[in-house]
C-alpha cells in the first residue's frame, strides 16, 4: 500500500543515515512525496560532506597559501606541487586513484582504551565513504582554496604590512592582526564560489569507485534509484535540482554574512560584493 | 603485435610488457583517449555557440526570450553538473523515442510511461534492435555530447554575458552617434570587442570542460576510466594470458598524469593566446608596455 507523507517521512526522513525503514520504496507504489523525502534525506550526506571539507580544508588551505607564498623552497615547492597535482587533475580520477592505493592498505584493527571508555580504530574505515572519500574531498578543496588565498595574501596592500611593523607589532600578531583579516576580505567572494563548487562535487562521491552501504547514499544517488526503477528521469532529477538550489541560495546568504562582516569597517561603496561566477573556479 | 607475442609463457620482462601494452584491450584503452579528444574538439564549438545565444538572449527585448536566457545562465550556479550529465542523455533519448513513436506508429495510442515502465513500439527504438554495436555506440555518445554541450554552453553563456557587459560603454555609445544601426554596433562593434574579455573566462571553462571529460563513464561510454578500471583490475592465469594482481594504481597513476599534462599544457596555449590576442587592446593586459 501506498505511504501518506506523513509515514513517509518517519520511514524515509533519515534512511541515508541507515535509521528509519530499510526497504526502499518500489514498483508502482513509488510517490512523489517519497522521492522528495528520500532525496532530501541523502541531502545530510552531502552537507556532511561539503560542511566537514570545507572547515578543515580551509586551514590546510591557509597554510598551503602561506607556503606557497614563502620565500624559502622547501616550504613554498612541496605546496606548489601539491596545488598543482590537485588542480591539474580531475576529482572524479582523485576519487578513483585514492580509492585505489586505500584499498591496498594493510588491513588493521586497533583499539585505544582510555579508562572506561573504549575507542576502536580500523585501517578499513578508510576504505568507506564517510572516511575516505572525505579526506579525497578535503585534499581537493584545500588545494583551490590554497591558490584562492594565495592570490589574496598576493594582494594585501603593502602599506598596511608596512604601517604594522612600523608600530612594532611582532610577526604572528602582524599576521592575525593585519595580514589574515585583510587576505580573508579578499579571498572571501572566490571562497565562496569554491564552496558552493565544492558543495556540488560532493554528488560525485558515491558514483565513483566508493561503495554504498546498505542503499544509504547522497540525493543523486536516491534520485537515481528513481529514476532507473520508475524508468522516468522527469520527476526525481528535478526534485535533486530543487533540493540543490535551495541549499546553494542558502549557502550564498550565509557566505555573505560572512562578506558582510569581514567587510563592516569599509566604506559601503568600496564593498565588494559577493557574486556567485561558476566561471572563475576551478 | 609483435611475433614473440604468440608465445606468452616465455617472455622476459621488457617483452612481457611490450606485448602486455599492445594486447587488444589495452589498443582499445589507447583509442578511448581520442574519443575523450573527440568529446572536445566537438563540444567546445557547441558549447561556445550554445553560449553565444544565451547572452544575446539575456539582452533580448523581449522578456521570455530574456527570462529563458537568464533561467538558462543561472542553472548551473544552483544545480550540480551531474545531475545534468545523468538527466540529460536518458531525457533525450526518451524525448526522441517519444516523438519518433508518435509519428512511425500512429495506430498505436496509448500512453508511453504505463505504471512504472517506459514503452515505445519497436519502429520507434532508438537506435533500432538489430543495429550493429558501433551504433549504439555512436548514439550513446551523441547523447553525452549533447549533455556536455547544454552544461558548459550554460558556462560559457555567463562568461560571455559578463564579458558583453565589461566592453565599455562608450564604444557602443560612439558606434551609435556615428549612425550605425542597433544590428550594426552588435556585429562591427560589441561582439569583436567581446572575445578579448571572455577570453580569461573561455580559459577557466575549458580547463573545467577538461578535468569533467572522465565523466563520460557515468554515461556509460566506454571511455579511458571504464578501460583503466578493467584492464587494472586482478587478471587470474585461466582468463588472461598475461595474469596480474590489482594493478588500477599503476592504471589510476597514469590517467593523473595524462590529464596533468593536458591541463598544464593548455594552460601554457591559453596564456600565449590571450597575450597574443590581448596586444594593442583598450585593457589592462594590451596596454602594458606602452603602445
Amino acid at each position: 500500500m501506498a505511504m501518506t507523507c506523513m509515514e513517509a517521512l518517519g520511514a524515509y526522513g533519515l534512511r541515508s543515515l541507515g535509521m528509519g525503514q530499510r526497504a526502499l520504496p518500489k514498483g508502482d507504489e513509488i510517490t512523489l512525496c517519497e522521492q522528495v523525502i528520500l532525496i532530501g534525506s541523502g541531502l545530510i550526506w552531502n552537507l556532511y560532506f561539503a560542511v566537514l571539507a570545507l572547515a578543515i580544508g580551509f586551514f590546510i588551505a591557509t597554510a598551503l597559501g602561506l607556503m606557497k607564498s614563502s620565500d624559502q623552497p622547501w616550504l613554498r615547492q612541496p605546496a606548489a606541487g601539491f596545488v598543482f597535482i590537485f588542480r591539474g587533475s580531475p576529482l572524479f580520477i582523485q576519487f578513483f586513484f585514492v580509492y585505489a592505493v586505500l584499498v591496498s592498505l594493510p588491513k588493521i584493527d586497533a583499539s585505544l582504551t582510555l579508562g572506561s571508555l573504549e575507542l576502536g580504530f580500523s585501517t578499513r574505515w578508510f576504505t568507506k565513504a564517510w572516511l575516505g572519500a572525505l579526506i579525497v574531498l578535503v585534499l581537493n578543496t584545500s588545494a583551490y582554496a590554497a591558490e584562492i588565498f594565495y592570490g589574496a595574501l598576493r594582494s594585501v596592500p603593502h602599506g598596511d604590512v608596512e604601517a604594522a611593523k612600523a608600530y612594532g607589532l611582532p610577526p604572528v600578531a602582524r599576521f592575525r592582526r593585519v595580514v589574515w583579516p585583510t587576505l580573508l576580505r579578499l579571498a572571501w567572494p572566490a571562497y565562496t564560489n569554491e564552496a558552493i563548487f565544492l558543495f556540488h562535487a560532493t554528488t560525485l562521491v558515491f558514483f565513483s569507485s566508493f561503495p554504498t552501504w546498505r542503499q544509504s547514499g547522497d540525493a543523486l544517488y536516491y534520485a537515481n534509484y528513481f529514476a532507473e526503477k520508475t524508468f522516468n528521469p522527469f520527476v526525481a532529477y528535478p526534485i535533486a535540482a530543487g533540493w540543490f538550489i535551495l541549499v546553494t541560495l542558502i549557502l550564498i546568504a550565509l557566505f555573505g554574512t560572512v562578506n558582510a562582516y569581514l567587510n563592516r569597517h569599509i566604506a559601503p561603496g568600496e564593498r565588494r560584493r559577493v557574486r556567485y561566477r561558476p566561471q572563475f573556479m576551478r | 603485435m609483435f611475433e614473440y607475442c604468440s608465445n606468452s609463457d616465455s617472455l622476459a620482462n621488457l617483452q612481457w610488457l611490450a606485448c602486455y601494452l599492445t594486447t587488444l584491450k589495452h589498443q582499445s584503452l589507447y583509442w578511448s583517449i581520442l574519443t575523450v579528444l573527440l568529446l572536445l574538439a566537438v563540444t567546445a564549438p557547441l558549447a561556445i555557440a550554445l553560449g553565444l545565444s544565451g547572452a544575446l538572449a539575456r539582452r533580448s527585448p523581449f522578456a521570455v526570450v530574456r527570462s529563458l536566457g537568464w533561467g538558462y545562465t543561472s542553472m548551473v550556479r544552483g544545480i550540480p553538473d551531474l545531475i545534468f550529465f545523468l538527466f540529460v542523455p536518458l531525457a533525450m533519448d526518451q524525448l526522441l523515442e517519444y516523438v519518433r513513436h508518435r509519428v512511425l506508429c500512429p495506430q498505436e495510442t496509448g500512453p508511453v510511461w504505463i505504471g512504472h515502465d517506459f514503452v515505445v513500439c519497436s519502429a520507434a527504438k532508438l537506435p533500432l534492435g538489430p543495429s550493429p554495436e558501433w551504433v549504439h555506440d555512436t548514439y550513446g555518445f551523441i547523447l553525452a555530447v549533447v549533455a556536455f554541450a547544454i552544461v558548459f554552453g550554460a558556462f560559457c553563456a555567463n562568461v560571455i554575458h559578463g564579458a558583453m557587459n565589461a566592453v565599455p560603454r562608450t564604444q557602443l555609445e560612439t558606434a551609435r552617434a556615428y549612425g550605425l544601426s542597433p544590428r550594426q554596433v552588435m556585429l562591427r562593434v560589441h561582439l569583436p570587442q567581446t572575445w578579448i574579455y571572455a577570453l580569461p573566462g573561455l580559459s577557466n571553462v575549458w580547463m573545467i570542460l577538461i578535468k569533467a571529460t572522465p565523466l563520460l563513464f557515468l554515461m556509460g561510454v566506454e571511455d579511458i576510466v571504464y578501460w583503466a578500471k578493467e584492464l587494472g583490475g586482478t587478471k587470474s592465469a585461466r582468463f588472461s594470458d598475461f595474469p596480474h594482481g590489482d594493478w588500477r594504481i599503476y592504471y589510476f597513476t597514469g590517467l593523473l598524469v595524462f590529464y596533468l599534462l593536458f591541463t598544464w599544457v593548455s594552460q601554457i596555449g591559453l596564456k600565449r593566446l590571450t597575450d597574443k590576442v590581448s596586444r594593442g587592446q583598450a585593457t589592462m593586459a594590451g596596454g602594458k608596455g606602452g603602445a
